[in-house]
């Protein structure tokens, strides 16, 4: 079959960085074509140039037998070629259905609005999706739902190529399914499908073909029948990724006393009876569907949210912080699940940003040290295998692994008991996401308390020694060694599992 | 440490592994952003200094002593302000209310002197007014959940109403200001205004505590993003508080010095000191966004505006021209910074 899409050794710098040096990339109606790589391979920036933000410095695009020139996004869009944004570009104070429909707006000849034409427009390319209220502000709803209306908006162009770039980020199993179905309706009405995603497991269930990119470089396509994800992974590092999860914790200390425990948790109306044990040298996680609480039950521990009843105690003493800055001085802190939102600074330098949680300890009567904040930093830096030229270059100039190893580097520098990692490997690449679990399991190792929030269940079940399951703020059940399965928890997490004589029940009626 | 030890030997050989063209691509960047970076203070410096050259050839009073002292006698007081509302910005707020605030602090230092408080006390009093004005705009800001720029707004009438009902709207001569006092505005020091070397005083001072104090970094982390600084346990109302506290006490320290160097006190004072203390601070590297901006590069801009207008004045160009010409060099350094900050976004952004 013709393909409907040719990239023909794409160029693009950015002052000194050569983002992509000569790329190719060839796609067919009707097929799903996955485009892998680690952060900064060039991944999105070839999908910018081809949803016309970025013009290349050398090479064709040829579009449907001719070549093309896209100066901006409204020809990529007269052409037929839509984008699924990263990150969600939406405006979040209009209704759903105004977002979804902004394109067929724009392009409408009459002065007024049809509002009920609208609503009615929306609802129905939603009702193929996920059911989400079309009259609710975009700002209102929780970032999956954000994504979903995301998608839809790009279903209304009418397009012959369609670019996902990462669209399941930041959704659930259960919404991620939603939208292979649709993907896979696009691609019976013989729409081109560009795929980029860093889950390994999806790519291979969706897929007919597989781009590899490294550091800009076109490397190979491969037919996903004929390929294992061990063989794509060892393109995408240039290098042989042995096993990505570090070995788990045979013997964790049942008979000591836990680090934390947690009794009857609640807080105002969402999160019921909680409880649970942290034990030494383990590594807890906790799974669970979005919304089912899972960050609310961190921020409550942590003296974000409000808690209404319930007792925590560490090492075996009372825990009771008035607020998070008394949470980190008490040796519990929380890496947040948004790293570019609340995790780092992006305009201040990676030594500043280490040493936001305690600048008492790199400081002196009032003044920070500044040797002694780089010596820290270069120290803290080093153990994370940080990536930098210097400690002095501001975070915004790291790739998403980097930045991620910084905010961990920041929670680290306090020396403390416990961290909830909410979301640690969001949007890192391979080699850094293997880097970051060895970093989690050795801490768990030496006695600090690992607590791991994941929306990934192979990451959750690869790197966790027991896995407490939320369903609708409350704790659903634990799985632990043989009932460690994505089918287990998937049951939990959708309420479905009766696991009535789970340990952390047993803990509530104690 | 001993998690820290444990760390070193379980990462051990991944950093064997690290890759050499990462560090030499993030090397580029890195380059190239120190290179930005210098380039906004060292590039005010530059067209300060062509400035400078082409206006000795063009004026024969240019290079003169003279020249000079007004120039800097011309925004030295203004100047305080700046440095007040630079600090203001870098948290991510703003004040529109300064110049009436100034205008406040020299009303009621003015309006004690003449019921019979000396004048030291005055001030002193003049200038706690106008910290507490501060004091009540960050409270608003973080306790009600407004903008700066809205309360401020509100402030900046109430704080002229305020001036107008304490004067009756009319200027308080204020000739009888002990010789000691108006030694504040308008003394020397070997040949030197005290004025100036009150302003370069605070300027160093503050440059040094923006740098190097842990209160003022924690300011940077509020500004720069201020959810982060929240998830690292810094109360940022307070921190934005305190900044707007700051604000307001500066404003009433250049009120008072105000006052000292006119020997008098007037209502109408300040108006529209908001606008060009503003653009100072931006031409000077601060972003409305928060987050970043320097005292040093706030103050070159504050210098630059000066010699342009003085320039100006030298060269004849007709008054109305002026004002024209301040407000394109307004547009001009803020879009430069605008183009060169979007390119180093680019250059990061595929990182």
């Amino acid at each position: 079959m013709q393909p409907i899409l040719e990239v023909h050794d794409i160029h693009k710098s950015f002052g000194p960085v050569q983002a992509l040096r000569g790329v190719n990339l060839s796609l067919i109606p009707g097929e799903v074509h996955a485009l892998m790589g680690e952060n900064g391979a060039g991944k999105s920036t070839l999908m910018n140039i081809l949803s016309g933000v970025f013009s290349p410095d050398q090479g064709r695009i040829h579009f449907k037998g001719q070549d093309i020139i896209l100066p901006n996004p409204a020809t990529a869009q007269a052409h037929g070629i839509g984008l699924v944004h990263q990150e969600i570009a939406l405006c979040p104070d209009i209704s759903v259905a105004e977002n979804i429909l902004m394109a067929a707006t724009n392009a409408r000849r009459s002065f007024l609005m049809n509002d009920r034409e609208l609503r009615e427009r929306a609802t129905k390319i939603l009702s193929d999706l996920v059911p989400i209220p079309v009259d609710e502000k975009v700002g209102n709803l929780p970032i999956a739902s954000q994504q979903i209306v995301e998608i839809a908006k790009a279903l209304t162009l009418d397009c012959d190529v369609l670019i996902f770039d990462e669209p399941t980020a930041a959704l659930t199993d259960k919404e991620a399914d939603a939208l292979f179905r649709i993907i896979a309706d696009l691609k019976a009405r013989n729409i081109g499908i560009i795929y980029i995603s860093h889950r390994m497991a999806e790519i291979f269930a969706i897929s007919d073909r597989i781009t590899v990119f490294r550091d800009g470089t076109f490397i190979e396509t491969l037919l996903t029948a004929d390929t294992t994800p061990d063989a794509v992974a060892t393109k995408m590092v240039g290098r042989e990724i042995l096993n990505q999860f570090p070995a788990k914790n045979d013997n964790p200390g049942d008979d000591i006393q836990p680090l934390m425990s947690v009794r009857d948790l609640s807080d105002d109306g969402f999160l019921r009876d909680i409880s649970f044990d942290l034990r030494k040298g383990e590594v807890l996680g906790l799974g669970g569907l979005i919304g089912a609480g899972r960050s609310e039950l961190a921020h409550a521990i942590c003296g974000f949210g409000k808690k209404t009843a319930g007792h925590i105690t560490m090492h075996g003493a009372d825990f009771a912080p008035k607020d998070y800055s008394d949470s980190i001085k008490n040796g519990l802190v929380y890496l947040s699940e948004d790293r570019k939102g609340s995790g780092v600074f992006l305009d201040l330098s990676i030594s500043a940003n280490i040493s936001a949680l305690d600048l008492a300890y790199v400081s002196a009567r009032g003044f920070v040290r500044q040797r002694m904040e780089q010596n820290r930093a270069e120290e803290l830096g080093k153990l994370m295998s940080l990536r930098c030229a210097h400690v002095s270059q501001p975070v915004s100039s790291l790739s998403g692994g980097n930045q991620q190893k910084v905010a961990i580097a920041k929670m680290l520098s306090v020396q403390p008991d416990i961290i909830i990692f909410d979301e640690p490997t969001r949007g890192v690449d391979v080699g850094a996401k293997s880097e970051i679990y060895s970093i989690l399991r050795n801490l768990a190792a030496d006695g600090v308390g690992v607590l791991v929030i994941s929306s990934e269940m192979p990451e959750l079940i690869g790197l966790c020694d027991r896995i407490l399951v939320l369903h609708e703020g409350s704790i659903a059940g634990e799985v632990e060694g043989e009932t460690m399965t994505e089918e287990e928890i998937m049951k939990l997490a959708s309420g479905l599992g009766g696991q009535n004589g789970s340990p952390a029940k047993r803990g509530v009626a104690l | 440490m001993t998690m820290v030890k444990a760390l070193k030997s379980g990462t051990k050989s991944k950093t064997e592994t690290t890759k050499p063209e990462t560090t030499t691509l993030e090397n580029g960047v890195h380059n190239r952003m120190l290179g930005i970076f210098k380039a906004r203070e060292a590039g005010l410096v530059a067209i300060i200094l062509i400035i400078c050259i082409a206006m000795s050839f063009a004026s024969p009073y240019f290079l003169t002593w003279q020249n000079f002292r007004a120039m800097l006698l011309s925004f030295s007081i203004e100047g305080i302000v700046v440095v007040g509302m630079t600090i203001l910005l870098i948290v991510g707020g703003i004040d529109l209310s300064v110049g009436s605030v100034v205008c406040l602090s020299m009303v009621i230092g003015g309006k004690l002197f003449l019921m019979g408080v000396d004048p030291w006390s005055a001030s002193v009093i003049a200038i706690l007014a106008c910290g507490f004005i501060g004091f009540l705009m960050g409270q608003c800001v973080t306790r009600i959940g407004l903008h700066f720029f809205i309360v401020s707004l509100a402030f900046m009438v109430i704080a002229r109403g305020l001036s107008l009902l304490i004067t009756k709207g009319t200027p308080q001569s204020l000739f009888s200001l002990p010789p000691s006092f108006k030694f504040v505005g308008q003394g020397d020091i070997a040949g030197m205004p005290f004025v100036i070397i009150l302003f370069f005083g605070l300027v160093i001072f503050f440059d040094l505590l923006l740098r190097h104090s842990t209160i003022f970094r924690k300011v940077y982390y509020t500004g720069s993003n201020e959810k982060a600084a929240l998830f690292s346990g810094i109360k940022t109302k307070n921190i934005k508080i305190f900044c707007s506290t700051l604000c307001g006490l500066l404003s009433g320290v250049a009120g008072v010095v105000y006052m000292a160097r006119f020997g008098a006190a007037t209502p109408q004072f300040g108006i529209g000191m908001e606008l060009s203390v503003i653009a100072a601070a931006v031409i000077g590297g601060a972003s409305l966004n928060g987050g970043v901006g320097t005292i040093f590069g706030a103050v070159l801009g504050a210098a630059l505006l000066s010699l342009v207008t003085s320039s100006l004045i030298l060269l004849d160009v007709p008054v109305y021209w002026q004002d024209i010409i301040r407000g394109l060099i307004l547009l001009v350094a803020v879009s430069a910074d605008h183009l060169l900050n979007r390119r180093k976004r680019n250059t990061s952004a595929q990182s």
